[in-house]
């Protein structure tokens, strides 16, 4: 609720003040809390919301969402439906190679795998994964066989069915999953590191406006109100990993 | 009846059922039903007019028109539908905006496509950047109608194809001799004694697309597969209404929806087949006559 509030209000601040500035349409996936999901009154709410509104209004942009499939959230924005994606998106030098990302808005977290039980075989089992994450390119070389889904949703019910052993996602998705599963889903003690921290996803011909972004996620991370945003225990609690002092070099 | 739904964490049974089933994203899932069935509404008839001019140009006594139909007909029917609908809405909406791109800024410098990227000037976008998301809704929207009935045109064409080539030629014949021109024999001969030849396929037809709206998903259209797989996934306590996996439920009542559509279009279906084969000389308009006699 108090998310909604302070959400709705940053967006009638940006209205106000930047009626005549240029808009930026942000694409994201609305299903994956809470990095971004649509709430139960039908809106797009979460972490980068309220980040993304807070980043329009230091860069003087006016900015509206998208919401957009995971499976074609890169082609549809350099067909240009939309001008950058903030979706949970991992920096991979993969995706490198096809879009341009700002600095890290969120610093390089653990991915995790969620079983039945703790002995599960996450190395020779069947472990599920989203498509086109850095999660399901790591299952597929480490020996596992790759069961892949559309939504982050589908993977945890396919442990829950027995369909595959275990789900290895973004730590800070599984770990509400796991607490309100009522003992049914155990988390692995086997954390690992992946990617560049999750970054804004732009076209490679956009430099201007990347730079804008870039501007202004520094600003927050030089002023601490990034790590305040990460820490609140609606996002990803007081136990996250932030940016802290290393986020202030150069401020 | 007035709920108090602000707080639902604190709601049980019922007060918290109707507020769960009225809350915002529901509505939303209520009016998808409304975007389907408009959808329906409007592909119908566009499919059928492409499919009759597809079935026209590939009966066409000139050759580039045959071959454009005859082209037409077996490019849209070959091609997995899955592939068309993920290759050609983009295709289009890149053909709009670079037509308009290439009307309101001819002084443009920079290439449109580069590398992977697709890039027009501002102004040529469709819709503009910055107009209300629900213009964006209905572009999309009917970005989805022109696909559907391209595809559905193709296989409406074939049908009306055939059932234009099973009308008696001796029908066709009898008219010329009455010094009708090909144009009079066409309209009034030929097309009214078809639809009887082309209602099975037609009926077919009908209910595929019925089936095969949701891959509206796939074209940027939340419809009710999207909300019915979105609203039953679990949640937790991240959403005002946590709830384990319910999707089992959403998908039976889409399942109850889209039996009680396709049950009643046979019934619409099977008395339109009764009425279109009065008088005709096929097996089903004889048993018609017969019925009737005995009566």
């Amino acid at each position: 609720m108090k998310t909604k509030i302070l959400a709705s209000g940053a967006v009638l601040a940006l209205m106000a003040g930047m009626a005549s500035a240029q808009t930026v349409r942000l694409g994201t996936e609305g299903a994956y809390p809470p990095y971004n999901f649509i709430n139960d009154a039908g809106e797009i709410v979460g972490f980068e919301v309220e980040l993304g509104n807070e980043l329009c209004k230091r860069a003087g942009l006016t900015c509206e969402w998208v919401q957009n499939d995971w499976d074609s959230i890169i082609p549809n924005l350099q067909s240009g439906n939309y001008d950058a994606i903030m979706a949970g998106m991992s920096i991979t030098d993969e995706r490198e190679e096809v879009i341009d990302f700002t600095q890290n808005y969120i610093p390089p977290a653990s991915s995790s795998y969620v079983g039945l039980t703790a002995d599960v075989d996450i190395k020779g089992g069947v472990v599920a994964a989203q498509t086109g994450t850095i999660q399901a390119g790591y299952v597929a070389e480490s020996g596992a066989t790759l069961l892949e889904f559309a939504t982050p949703e589908e993977t945890v019910a396919a442990v829950k069915s027995g369909e595959a052993v275990a789900v290895f996602a973004d730590k800070d998705y599984l770990v509400p999953v796991v607490a309100e599963s009522g003992g049914e889903l155990v988390m692995l003690d086997a954390d690992v590191q992946l990617g560049g921290g999750v970054g804004m996803g732009l076209r490679d011909s956009d430099d201007e406006l990347r730079g804008k972004f870039d501007a202004a996620i520094k600003s927050m991370k030089c002023d601490g109100s990034l790590d305040a945003l990460i820490a609140r225990a609606e996002y990803f609690g007081p136990e996250a990993v932030v940016f802290g002092d290393a986020g202030k070099e150069g401020c | 009846m007035f709920l108090d739904c602000s707080a639902p964490k604190t709601l049980e049974g019922l007060a918290w059922a109707s507020c769960y089933l009225t809350s915002g994203k529901h509505i939303d899932f209520y009016w998808a039903f409304v975007v389907v069935l408009a959808l329906l509404a409007c592909t119908a008839p566009m499919a059928l007019m492409f499919g009759y001019g597809g079935a026209t140009a590939a009966r066409s006594h000139s050759l580039p028109v045959r071959m454009f139909g005859k082209c037409y007909i077996a490019m849209v029917r070959g091609i997995p539908d899955i592939i068309f609908f993920l290759f050609f809405v983009i295709a289009l909406d890149q053909a709009i905006e670079w037509t308009k791109h290439q009307i309101v800024c001819p002084d443009w410098t920079e290439p449109v496509r580069q590398g992977l990227e697709f890039k027009v000037c501002p102004a040529a976008k469709v819709p503009q950047a910055g107009t209300a998301p629900v213009v964006h809704q209905i572009y999309g929207f009917g970005l989805a109608v022109v696909t559907f009935s391209i595809v559905f045109g193709a296989f409406v064409a074939n049908v009306l194809y055939g059932a234009m080539n099973a009308v008696p030629r001796a029908q066709l014949e009898t008219a010329e001799a009455y010094g009708m021109t090909h144009r009079q024999v066409h309209r009034r001969i030929l097309v009214p004694q078809m639809w009887t030849y082309a209602l099975p396929g037609l009926s077919n037809l009908w209910l595929i697309l019925i089936k095969a709206t949701p891959l509206l998903f796939l074209l940027g259209v939340r419809d009710i597969v999207y909300f019915a797989r979105e609203l039953g996934g679990s949640k937790t306590q991240a959403y005002e209404y946590p709830h384990p996996d319910w999707r089992l439920w959403y998908f039976l009542g889409l399942m109850a929806f889209y039996l009680l559509m396709t049950w009643g279009s046979e019934k619409v279906l099977r008395r339109l087949s009764a009425r279109l084969s009065k008088g005709q000389a096929t097996a089903a308009g004889e048993a018609l006559r017969k019925a009737g006699a005995v009566a």
